[in-house]
This record gives structure tokens, C-alpha cells and sequence, in this order.
């Protein structure tokens, strides 16, 4: 059993002997620390394995950075005293075909084996901008026992940076001694490149680099040698700076700039793709610094290394937010995009009022003055108040041109990254769907979009579980608002692992069975079917309210283990179609108490209903109309954003017509059901 | 560096390399009121406000302050309202943040302004300052000391304002009196 590890977790060890097996795109040092119980390197030298170094008890690392390594780890060998090990990964600095950073490259990948190479744990770092060495994992002993916590920390100082803060003693001594050792051994292996353009190139290679690293790379000259990126920032790159180019001193929260040049001089093929993807971490860091351009232009072209302008918006990528989880990230970025989305528009509408209603202005007033009002002078004015307008318009128009594009260039790369819980039906993911192992963080219900920007649809995703009801307003289609109903069931239904919710539905005039017909055939609706006649809504109702009343009661009274010992935990989702049709008032009201209730103890309420068919019960019903979230299967504008108050136009999310992917999905999951019991 | 605005001084915030300011942030800092004897509740607390007033050819058009924290655009964004401020060691207690890049393009001029809430004057409030720091560097680039400000309760505190070039930062450091912004709005008119 693999875990897919994420920055911070941890996993156990099943033994002490390991393989640490790393891959990366390009050719990588790796060294090993042992540290004390504070994760410091305590011994002299004998607590730190490099390319130079490589033999430590318990432990052995390549003596060349290459792009696949295997570790090989006895941790049982460890010395006593040693409670952390920790595996660390940098770049080889002073390589014409090397990155300039971690974020110039494809993400490395971490596995941990056992020697047979059963996996264990894996970890793949992402996120990594402008460091260049990286604290990627941690063995430590935790109770006699050890674990492994994914870490991938990265050090923008390199190297140097990593070791000092390790503890290690003479950090740019030993980093110089490893980089030596890495280019001792290259040169050992492979034939000698053939000589680079540029001259600094041969100055890293040689013995005497590592001597002057060593000397600028010690924590206190960081000042030193970031002023010395800043002037090759202005554009006058002179030849020390150059010859510095190997290792990157930048701090990690210092402001990025811009790339060694001697570097990109001497791999101009290189360069496209290394800029296309170095761009992205560089403004992704904030605070990225605009090159030197007038005020108020247009974007700057790009300077003359190639390097597209910093100011260029950042590449969009999946997952681009906060959370825990890939799952709760992409929640989170859609909320994102939505909240800007509307921000966006909201920006431009009150720009286009305000050039509205200055124009009005303008005119009342030209009108208001009887020596503006007529002749050839009020033309001209009022030509010119319209030009106003439209000027401030277009820029406007300009302005959400601009961040439409980013967005739906974002919205292209989320599509396709997201769970079937969020996506379309008609999204491929669905063809791949499997019955999940965890309850969804949300689910979609449909989509939205504005009339500035019909194209861009932002899906509408409502967390789980649901704390209102739904109410899909059949007022206007009574089919089309059925089919909703039952998308929206199955998709629910499809989200949870096979078991955990469970659907009811009342439908006591029999005209929803055909509609239906999916979710029993694939025996998905787990309870009584469409109940028919009042007697069935009561009997369905009852069981219902039954179950809220002693769940309700059981965690008011903290007695959760008086609850009867048959009660399943699933979650429970009623569909009621044509209320309020057999509806008598004991079942009105069992209605409403679950409308209220029902959320807090796992009882969902999904209503097809028209208003209008419940008129007769007047105002009494207002209060559960008001409490559900009403959807309409037909596009219409009457969901409002929590930020600006937009009207947002939703669409429900339906099965493309003709398309099996409900009924096959429904089938995977009814054929999941048997290995979970009955 | 920090300048130290006198009434009225004018200073573009494009920067020494010719880029644009594209971000700032106003931060407002004074002491919580000492307790008071036995029973801490009946301090009388001191409760300033930053208000950021967008406008567009001298209309006001949006407003961030403590009931509408965020304008309607997300370019300026108030990061929450301290009631009782804090220590007095010069952090800011309120902030608000300005994302120039962001603004729509009607809106020429936001005007920002402290308000005395509670009514207390700046004679009475400890070690209150209000600045403006570019958020890019964390430089400051005014800074007006309240306290000793005479017996008002509010002040105009500064103004950005878009012009051919970008964006530049006015001082106004006009003293008036009002318990929220909408009371200073005749005030900031003429500033305008």
C-alpha cells in the first residue's frame, strides 16, 4: 500500500532497511544529514554524507548528481545518538544545461522503498520556486520507532543556507566541498563538454570556484551578494558578477530577480522553456520587480535575456489556493475565481455607470445654461462629453478584457484537473469514475456565469453536508425539473463511498417512476422506492423524523452510545416530487421540521415542487421556501454572489442528452455495494 | 526612509527605477486606553478608524472602512476593525490595502481618513500615528503623528491620485471633526 505523502505528513516505517529512491528531470546532488534529537548536526563530520563523503554509517549516497538516485538506509546502523535523518537535494550549480532553480524544473519525486522495492511512501514536491537546495524528507525516531515526515523545504541560499541552518559547522566550506566533488566526479565519468561560449563558464568547473563560493556564500555576506543580483537587475552585468553565477545567494524571501545571466547566455536553446516555466514561480513569489519602463505604458517588452517581462501575469495552474488537500485546494481556487470573477465585473459595471451618469451631468447641465444650449459650440461640447464616455468605457472594457482572459485561461486549466464531485457530466473524469473512499468535500449543482462573460462558467459548488435543502422550482418545466432533481441525487449518491448516503423518495402520484427509473434500476435508491399514495409519505416521513428525533436527542444528550445499535450512519437525501400533492398537514409539518432539523442529523430534503401548487397553504410555508436554496432546471438569473450582489445566471448541471455516463456511473457504483455489506 | 509630509506636499510614488507604485498599504497604530480600577469593562476604550474614500472626478464612488471592509472591485481591502487598539510600540493596529493596479479606471482619487469612533480627540489618545507604506518594499512613505493633534477627532490624512505617469500621493493632513467618514466628506471635498 503506497501513500502519496504531502508536505508535513507523516508515515511509519515498516523496517530499517530502505531505499530512498529520488527522480528528478534534471541531474540532481543528493546528500544525507543525521541530526540530534533537535534535528541539529552535532558530530564533527561524521554526520553528513555528500558526494564527497559518501559512506556514513547506515547509509550511502552517489558520489555525482545524476537524475535518478538510490539511497540505500539502514537505519538500525545509526548511530545512537542520531534521531533525525534527513535526505537533501540540490542543484549543481555552474551547469550550462542546469535550471537556475527548483522552479525551472519539473517537480522531483521522492520514493521510499523497502530493498525488495515495494513501495512504502511517496512525495513529490511541488510547489518550489527560486531555491536551489532543498530539505526534501525526514527519518526520525519517534518512541523506538521510526517515521518518515515529507518536508520539502527549499533554500534559496542553497546549499550554504541548508547547512547553516542544519547546524552544520563551516556551511559554505562544505557546500564548496561538495560542489567540488560533483564536477571532480563529472569529469571523471563523462567526456568534458565542449567549451561554453561564454568565459565565466570554465572559472565554476575548476578547482578554485569552490574556494571563492566558500568565501561569499557565509550567512553574513548575504547582503553583499544580493546587492550584487540587484545591479545585474539594472542591466549593467559586469564580469564578477558573472563569475558568481553558479550558486544562488538569493534569501528566500527576498524579492526574485532575475536569473544568472551568464547562464542563459551560454544555452540559448535552453532558454525558452526554462524562462516559459522560471517566469511563473518569479511572480508566484510576490513582489516580483517591474523592469525599469515608463510609467503607465504598455507591458515592457522582454528584456534582452529572453526572459518574458515579470509583470505578465502568473501562469494559471490547478490548485493554485489553500487547504489540505488537492480536493479542498481546488474548492478553494474556484471559490477564488468566482469572488474575482465578480470583482472583476463589478469593477467595470460601476465604471460604466459612473461614465453614464457623468454624461447625463454634462448634458443637464450644457441644457440647464441658456447660452450652451443651442449652436454649433453645444455640439462640440456634447460631442465631447460622449467622447468622454465612450473613452472610459473602452478602457474599462479594456481593463475586463484583460482579466476575463486570465481568468478563463485559468478556468481551462482547472477543468480538467477536477474530481468528478465538481465536474460536469460531461466532463471525461466521469468516464473514469470510481466509487470514492471518503465522503466529498463538496458538490457541484451547477454552474454560473454573468452576462459580461457568458463563456466563463464558474462552477457552483456547495459544501457538504448540505445545511439548507434544495428546492429545483418546477414551475416552468416540470420534467426538465425532475431530471435536475435526479442529476443532482446521483451525482450526490456517486460522491460518497458506496453505502454512506442513502436516497428516499416520495412521489405519491407515480408520475416521477420513469425519471427514477435509473437510480432504482441501479439500485442505488436503497430505501423504499417511489412510496405511493399518502400513506407512503407518512410512513417515509415518519421514519425519517423518527430518525432525526434520536439522533438530535442522542447528541444534545452526549449519549451517542444509546443509540439503537441497527442505525445506519449514511447520510440521507429525500427527493419529494409534486409536493404538496398527498400532503396532509402532519406531513407538512414532519416536512418542515426536517427542512429545519433534518441538516444537523444527516437529512437532506430535495424538493420538486411549484410554489404555486402550495398556494393554498399561504403564508405557512414561506419560512421553507425561504430556507432552501431554490435552483431552476432552466437557465435563469436569480442566485446572488455573498461578496458584490450580482446576479449570477445558474445552470443546473445535467447529463448531456443521449449520454449512458449516469446510468453506467449509477451501475460502478451499485456493483461497489456488495463488499460493504447489504 | 521615512518623510516626515507636511500639509499639502506633493510626492509621486513612481519609484527611483522608473517603476510605478502598484500597491499601499495605510496603517493606523495608537495605545489602548490604560485600565482603569478595579473592573477592566469600564475603561473607556478608544476606538480609531481608517476609511479609504474612492472617487471618481471628485464623486465619491466606493467607500472601505470597518462596515464595508472590502470595495466592491476587491482593489482595496481593510483587514478588520480593532476596537481598543494596542500596544503603542508603533505596529499598526488597522490597515488597509490598496492594490493600485486594481482600481478601476473611473476612480482618479482615493482620499484616506482616521475617525475617532469612541469621540476621544488625538489630544487624548496615546502614540497614535497613521503612515503610508509601500507594500511592494514595506517602505513608509508619510507618516503623520496624531497624538498632540489638538482637540479633533478625525483627520484627512492622505490622498493617491491617478495621473498621466501613475499614481501619486498627496499629504493633506487636514484636522476635522466626525465619528465616521460620511461626517468628513464635506471636508475632503475641497481637499480634492
Amino acid at each position: 500500500m503506497t501513500a502519496e505523502l504531502v508536505r508535513g505528513q507523516n508515515h511509519p516505517l515498516p523496517g530499517n532497511r530502505l531505499e530512498i529512491r529520488v527522480s528528478a528531470g534534471t541531474p540532481l546532488v543528493a546528500a544525507v544529514t543525521l541530526g540530534d534529537e533537535q534535528g541539529r548536526v552535532a558530530g564533527d563530520g561524521g554526520w553528513l554524507a555528500h558526494p564527497g563523503e559518501p559512506h556514513l554509517p547506515g547509509v550511502e549516497v552517489p558520489r555525482q548528481a545524476a537524475t535518478q538516485h538510490r539511497l540505500a538506509v539502514d537505519l538500525g546502523a545509526m548511530p545512537d545518538g542520531v534521531h533525525r535523518v534527513h535526505v537533501l537535494l540540490a542543484l549543481p550549480g555552474g551547469r550550462p544545461d542546469a535550471p537556475a532553480d527548483f522552479g525551472a524544473m519539473a517537480a522531483p519525486q521522492l520514493a521510499v522503498t523497502t530493498p525488495e522495492g515495494a513501495e512504502i511512501a511517496g512525495f513529490t514536491i511541488t510547489g518550489l520556486g527560486a531555491e536551489t537546495a532543498l530539505l526534501a524528507a525526514e527519518l526520525y525516531r519517534r518512541q523506538g520507532a521510526w517515521k518518515i515526515r515529507a518536508v520539502g523545504q527549499g533554500y534559496a541560499g542553497g546549499l550554504p543556507a541548508l547547512f547553516a541552518d542544519q547546524g552544520v559547522p563551516e556551511p559554505a566550506t562544505v557546500a564548496g566541498q561538495i560542489q567540488y566533488a560533483v564536477e571532480r566526479e563529472r569529469a571523471r565519468s563523462v567526456a568534458p563538454p565542449p567549451p561554453a561560449p561564454a568565459p565565466p563558464q570554465p572559472g565554476p568547473r575548476a578547482g578554485a570556484a569552490p574556494a571563492a563560493r566558500a568565501a561569499g556564500a557565509g550567512p553574513g555576506t548575504d547582503a553583499s551578494s544580493d546587492t550584487s543580483t540587484d545591479t545585474s537587475v539594472d542591466g549593467d552585468t559586469d564580469a564578477s558578477d558573472n563569475a558568481s553565477a553558479g550558486i544562488d545567494y538569493r534569501h528566500p524571501r527576498r524579492r526574485p530577480t532575475r536569473a544568472p545571466a551568464a547562464a542563459q547566455h551560454s544555452r540559448p536553446d535552453a532558454r525558452a522553456d526554462a524562462s516559459a516555466t522560471s517566469a511563473e514561480p518569479a511572480t508566484l513569489n510576490g513582489g516580483p520587480t517591474p523592469p525599469p519602463t515608463v510609467p503607465g505604458q504598455a507591458p515592457p517588452p522582454q528584456d534582452p535575456a529572453g526572459r518574458p517581462a515579470p509583470t505578465g501575469p502568473p501562469e494559471p495552474f490547478a490548485g493554485d489556493a489553500a487547504g489540505w488537500s488537492m480536493e479542498e485546494r481546488l474548492h478553494n481556487q474556484i471559490w477564488g475565481m468566482f469572488e474575482d470573477l465578480a470583482r472583476t465585473v463589478a469593477a467595470y459595471r460601476s465604471a460604466e455607470d459612473f461614465a453614464r451618469s457623468r454624461y447625463e451631468q454634462e448634458l443637464d447641465r450644457l441644457l440647464a445654461d441658456p447660452r450652451t444650449r443651442g449652436g454649433a459650440a453645444a455640439d462640440a461640447a456634447r460631442d465631447a462629453a460622449e467622447l468622454k464616455q465612450v473613452a472610459l468605457v473602452d478602457q474599462a472594457r479594456a481593463v475586463l478584457d484583460r482579466d476575463l482572459a486570465q481568468l478563463t485561461v485559468e478556468a481551462e486549466v482547472v477543468d480538467p484537473a477536477l474530481p468528478p464531485a465538481y465536474a460536469g457530466w460531461e466532463n471525461p473524469c466521469w468516464h473514469a469514475y470510481q466509487v470514492p473512499a471518503e465522503p466529498p468535500l463538496a458538490v457541484r449543482l451547477g454552474s454560473l456565469t454573468l452576462p459580461e462573460a457568458p463563456e466563463l462558467r464558474i462552477p457552483l459548488l456547495a459544501r457538504m453536508p448540505l445545511n439548507r435543502g434544495l428546492w429545483i422550482d418546477s414551475a416552468d418545466d416540470r420534467r426538465l425539473a425532475l431530471d435536475t432533481a435526479v442529476a443532482i441525487a446521483a451525482r450526490l449518491l456517486a460522491s460518497h463511498p458506496a453505502g454512506a448516503f442513502a436516497v428516499h423518495a416520495l412521489d405519491p402520484a407515480g408520475s416521477a417512476t420513469q425519471a427514477l427509473a435509473p437510480l432504482q434500476a441501479s439500485g442505488a435508491l436503497v430505501l423504499p422506492t417511489a412510496a405511493a399514495g399518502a400513506a407512503g409519505v407518512g410512513e417515509v416521513l415518519g421514519r425519517l423524523t423518527e430518525r432525526v428525533d434520536l439522533l438530535q436527542m442522542a447528541m444534545r444528550g452526549g449519549a451517542a452510545d444509546a443509540l439503537p445499535p441497527g442505525l445506519d450512519t449514511a447520510e440521507h437525501l429525500l427527493i419529494v416530487h409534486e409536493f404538496p400533492y398527498a400532503f396532509d398537514d402532519r406531513a407538512v409539518n414532519q416536512l418542515r421540521y426536517l427542512a429545519d432539523e433534518g441538516p444537523g442529523a444527516g437529512v437532506h430534503l430535495l424538493l420538486v415542487a411549484d410554489r404555486e401548487d402550495a398556494a393554498a397553504y399561504g403564508p405557512v410555508l414561506d419560512p421553507l421556501w425561504r430556507s432552501m436554496l431554490r435552483l431552476t432546471p432552466l437557465p435563469s438569473d436569480h442566485l446572488a454572489d455573498p461578496w458584490v450582489g450580482h446576479a449570477w445566471t445558474y445552470e443546473p448541471a445535467l447529463v448531456p442528452p443521449g449520454s449512458q455516463v449516469l446510468t453506467e456511473v449509477l451501475r460502478r457504483l451499485a456493483a461497489a455495494r456488495p463488499a460493504y455489506g447489504p | 526612509m521615512t518623510v516626515n509630509m507636511t500639509k499639502g506636499q506633493k510626492i509621486s510614488l513612481s519609484k527611483a527605477d522608473g517603476g510605478s507604485l502598484t500597491a499601499v498599504r495605510m496603517g493606523l497604530g495608537w495605545q489602548a486606553a490604560p485600565r482603569r480600577g478595579l473592573f477592566g469593562s469600564r475603561t473607556r476604550e478608544i476606538d480609531l478608524d481608517a476609511s479609504a474614500v474612492l472617487f471618481a472626478d471628485k464623486q465619491p464612488v466606493d467607500v472601505v472602512f470597518f462596515r464595508h471592509l472590502t470595495s466592491d472591485d476587491g482593489s482595496v481591502r481593510h483587514t478588520g476593525d480593532n476596537l481598543v487598539g494596542g500596544a503603542g510600540q508603533g505596529g499598526d493596529d488597522e490597515s488597509i490595502l490598496v492594490d493600485l493596479a486594481r482600481v478601476p479606471v473611473h476612480v482618479d482619487q482615493i482620499v484616506f481618513t482616521v475617525n475617532s469612533f469612541t469621540g476621544q480627540t488625538f489630544a487624548e489618545v496615546q502614540n497614535a500615528f497613521c503612515r503610508l507604506v509601500d507594500e511592494t518594499n514595506g517602505q513608509e512613505l508619510a507618516r503623520y503623528t496624531l497624538t498632540g493633534g489638538g482637540p479633533y477627532t478625525a483627520q484627512i490624512m492622505a490622498k493617491v491620485q491617478r495621473g498621466a505617469g501613475g499614481w501619486s500621493m498627496t499629504a493633506i493632513g487636514a484636522p476635522a471633526n466626525g465619528r465616521t467618514f460620511q461626517d468628513l466628506i464635506p471636508a475632503i471635498v475641497p481637499e480634492l
